[in-house]
């Protein structure tokens, strides 16, 4: 094991220098990046809860909203709950059984046809859309005609959730193996009824907790309501005509106000907001992770 | 390689069937054709895959197609129940006839093609449902609403696929936890529940170790009086055992486009396609000599 | 349909051709047209949206042809040139992915490259809490708690960029806590979980034989990333910029509470300023008539722009996409 005469010995530690800095500077970089981005969270979600925490009560959640410059002990976001609520609900009802059919005709009739093709890529393009053009869109051509209402507000924010819920369903339905297709084609079954009896309930898991993320959206979103429910304070029960509210909608009017007391009741609607949508975001993932499973 | 894989290797010829099943004098006995296999050539959009096959299934026989891997012995056992319209820019040439009647007729729906010619697939391929529910699937789509029936059906196909006894207890379990010979069995279950014609299995074993390959083999003898079964297997053995008849089948390669064609060589009674091969081909692959 | 009877032997063909022959059951056809309705719904009512605020808007276009690019904004005086918006689109844009993009990229690569598996998932919970947290909160929080401490940041660098000929005019008073430089870095927080999940999917697929040769050549991983990585999902990740570019030019509540909600085109980044889609929700619930439709003009024209920004995005990423998977 004699070195040749003149030859280095072997160096077998970590290339010194200006390649090992740069690595570990870029490293370090990598992990500062991440760093950053938990501050901001941080510090909202801490303010959120610091402002808001000491106001939520079983009477903020349930009270009338009263005008601004009450103060903050006074009052609630009562009809901004029920608000939220009726519109979601409403909109959620409209945009996934559509979002599922049509995620069901990209995947299982559409296969690689121009139409397919050209349906998810516009479907994708319009997650993009900002959602207050969606506003102005039921705007122009529902209010005008109608009226403001809750409907209107569940109408644009259906228009948002049905491309999230058409691809999230769609990669879902992807995922169902085509043993078990052939298997329900084997018995006689027709193309529908594979579809209805086999794939879906075989990707449900995954298609109930891609459409709970889109309801997470949702909930959240104030620039679609702007102009087709008319922010009020009342409860409107009626979800199909006349103005209504809702939590971010309260939470936007709030926000400018000078007063303590109306700034208070937007912390409280602010931690309710974001309480809904963590554990629509929480519940989503669970359900992925129990229940996608197709073989063992 | 062998001198008799060299000729099928390089021949470029389509050679006509050695033996017809018409031809040779055991078979003029008095069974039904379930199915009649006219000239049958398979396509993949361009892609020939199968070509010029012709036999006659016989009722109540266990039909065995076997031969080397690529020879389109499954892709011929999926035209039997209208499988492959399920594969884009797949077609067949010639005509298949069940008891007489034209399965790729304008007019005739494959729907009804399969609830009267099951199929068992290679994989076992339970749904992510209850064994009840897996068993109860194919009634329950043909309209059988009555729990009563259904729960005679369920019991019925499960003890004739000779799962009764270890699964009676736990019917709502998911049909995902059965072990393989176990789910294989609940798959030809399922299959027996819509009660149908013909049973197809497409190398129904090779997924299952070798007690739950003899438990489903003995299954196989026991319900061929009441139905017809045809069943792919690259397991010679296994040919012998069960079958009644056998088609062989193997493949051509072409020079110039360099693409392999299936093609059947040769068909007949069991006994005679093992003992006595009339192509030399038969010959070579049954004495383990190829493939 | 009554159950399946065995096909009875006794007379065969008439039977079995008989019953061979069944009409495809009207359900099924009738569920083809119901999903294949719905899948064409997405293409109706983008069609509609284009059309119908156009057609809204009409008046607006029609009035100020293509003083619509002016920098001339005064309802009272039914002046509506929009330049001024555009201006603040597209600088708030531009702030927003020079913070986010790089903080993005970084942490695609530090899932993709640095991070074991099982560390990975808390770091993905973080982005995803980023990105749940809506946009009015992210408002909310800007404009009574951010703003107004970050105003004394701004001041002290507008004093001392004071009299340096470009960073004063960049940086330089007017200051203000609501101002298109605050809008950018909240705009920033809010694009950064998309930027980072669609980079760190672009980055997944690079296959792990090329990353194993950089190694087996003796790279760090710095350099690894370099060469095997970065030439393979250069094309993605460009995709996965520009839908935050998207994403930063339409979203609304956040950046109209916090940029100050004055229309004028200034290059000092810590002045107020106004940005297309904060000026709709700003003024768009007391605007009539031609106000309005001007107002639905400037949504026309955001809506025009993001589309064209997703559908190049879209198709970049799926260029890329299909180049990996052909080679």
């Amino acid at each position: 094991m004699a070195a040749i005469a003149g030859q280095q010995q072997t160096d077998l530690r970590e290339p010194k220098g200006w390649r090992r800095t740069s690595n570990r500077i870029v490293t370090w970089l990598m992990v500062l990046a991440f760093v950053v981005v938990l501050i901001p969270l941080g510090f909202v979600l801490v303010t959120t809860v610091a402002k808001g925490i000491s106001i939520i009560s079983w009477q903020f959640l349930t009270a009338d909203i009263p005008p601004n410059v009450v103060p903050a002990n006074i009052g609630g976001m009562g009809p901004a709950i029920v608000g939220t609520i009726e519109i979601t609900a409403l909109a959620t009802i409209m945009a996934v059984p559509l979002g599922i059919l049509g995620a069901i005709y990209l995947n299982e009739y559409g296969g690689k046809n121009w139409l397919a093709a050209l349906i998810g890529f516009f479907s994708d393009v319009m997650t993009g859309v900002p959602s207050i053009i969606m506003g102005l869109f039921i705007f122009a051509i529902w209010v005008l005609h109608f009226g403001f209402s809750g409907f209107a507000g569940a109408l644009a924010l259906g228009c948002l959730m049905l491309p999230i819920v058409i691809r999230s369903t769609y990669e879902m339905l992807r995922l169902v193996p085509n043993a078990l297709r052939e298997g329900s084609y084997a018995l006689g079954a027709t193309k529908a009824r594979v579809t209805m009896t086999v794939v879906l309930p075989a990707a449900i898991g995954g298609i109930v907790s891609g459409a709970m993320l889109a309801v997470a959206r949702a909930v959240g979103e104030t620039a679609p309501l702007l102009f087709t429910i008319l922010t009020v304070t009342t409860v409107n029960k009626n979800v199909f005509s006349g103005p209504n509210t809702s939590l971010p909608s309260q939470i936007f009017a709030n926000a400018n106000s000078p007063f303590v007391g109306a700034q208070a009741r937007g912390w409280g609607a602010a931690l309710t907001l974001i309480v809904i949508a963590f554990v629509l975001m929480i519940v989503a993932r669970f359900i992925t992770a129990r229940f996608s499973r197709f073989s063992r | 390689m062998e001198q008799s894989e060299q000729d099928v290797a390089t021949s470029t010829q389509l050679p006509k069937p050695q033996v017809q099943a018409t031809a040779s004098p055991d078979t003029f006995d008095t069974g039904t054709h379930i199915f009649d296999v006219d000239k049958v050539s398979c396509y993949y959009s361009s892609f020939r895959a199968v070509t010029d096959v012709s036999l006659k299934i016989h009722e109540n026989e266990i039909t065995a197609f076997i031969g080397p891997s690529g020879c389109g012995k499954t892709t011929v056992l999926r035209t039997l129940n209208r499988m492959n319209d399920l594969i884009p820019g797949a077609h067949v040439e010639g005509d298949i006839r069940y008891r007489g009647a034209s399965l790729y007729a304008k007019e005739v729906s494959p729907i009804a093609v399969r609830r009267r010619i099951g199929m068992v697939f290679q994989k076992p391929n339970p749904f992510p449902k209850s064994i009840y529910d897996n068993v109860a699937y194919g009634p329950r789509i043909n309209g059988e609403r009555n729990k009563a029936k259904l729960n005679e059906i369920v019991e019925r196909s499960l003890r004739g696929a000779a799962l009764w006894d270890e699964v009676k207890d736990r019917l709502k379990a998911s049909g995902l936890g059965l072990s393989g010979g176990q789910a294989q069995r609940l798959c030809i279950a399922r299959t027996l529940a819509v009660e149908p014609d013909v049973v197809l299995m497409d190398e129904p074993c090779s997924a299952l170790d070798p007690i739950a390959t003899g438990a489903i083999e003995d299954l196989m003898k026991e319900i061929k009086s009441r139905y017809t079964i045809v069943i792919v297997t690259h397991n010679m053995q296994q040919a012998t055992r069960v079958s009644d008849r056998t088609a062989f089948y193997s493949v051509l390669r072409n020079e110039e486009s360099d693409t392999r064609t299936g093609v059947l060589v040769e068909y007949g009674r069991t006994q005679q396609i093992f003992e006595d091969p009339h192509d030399p081909r038969t010959q070579a692959y049954v004495t383990g000599r190829m493939g | 349909m009554s159950t399946v009877t065995r096909a009875d032997p006794a007379t065969p063909a008439g039977a079995a051709r008989a019953a061979l022959k069944e009409k495809r059951p009207l359900g099924d056809r009738s569920f083809q047209i119901l999903a294949l309705a719905c899948g064409l719904l997405v293409l109706v009512i983008l069609v509609l949206i284009a059309v119908s605020t156009t057609s809204q808007a009409s008046s607006w276009f029609a009035a100020q042809g293509l003083k619509i690019f002016t920098n001339n904004w005064d309802p009272a005086a039914n002046q509506f040139g929009a330049l001024a918006f555009i201006y603040g689109t597209a600088i708030t844009a531009v702030i927003a992915l020079i913070m986010a993009v790089p903080v993005s990229i970084g942490i695609a690569l530090l899932l993709t490259e640095v991070v074991p598996y099982r560390w990975s998932r808390p770091i993905v919970y973080v982005i995803d809490l980023l990105a749940v947290v809506p946009s009015v909160v992210w408002g909310l929080w800007g404009i009574i708690v951010f703003a107004p401490w970050i105003q004394h940041i701004y001041a002290s660098i507008a004093s001392g960029v004071k009299g340096i000929p470009v960073l004063d005019s960049l940086f330089g008073s007017p200051t203000s806590g609501a101002s298109f430089f605050t809008a950018g870095i909240i705009l920033a927080f809010m694009i950064t979980p998309i930027v980072t999940s669609l980079s760190r999917e672009v980055i997944a697929t690079v296959p792990q034989i090329d990353r194993e040769g950089a190694y087996a050549l003796g790279a760090t991983r710095w350099e690894m990333i370099r060469g095997a990585v970065w030439p393979h999902s250069q094309g993605g990740v460009v995709g996965a910029v520009l839908l935050g570019l998207g994403r930063a030019m339409g979203e609304t509540i956040a950046v109209a509470l916090v940029i100050g909600s004055s229309a004028t085109i200034t290059s000092h980044l810590f002045a107020p300023g106004y940005n297309m889609a904060a000026v709709i929700a700003n003024q768009f619930g007391e605007a009539t008539g031609e106000f309005r439709a001007a107002l639905m003009g400037i949504g026309v024209l955001l809506f025009a722009f993001t589309i064209i920004i997703n559908v190049i995005a879209r198709a970049v990423v799926e260029r890329s996409a299909r180049r990996k998977r052909g080679a």
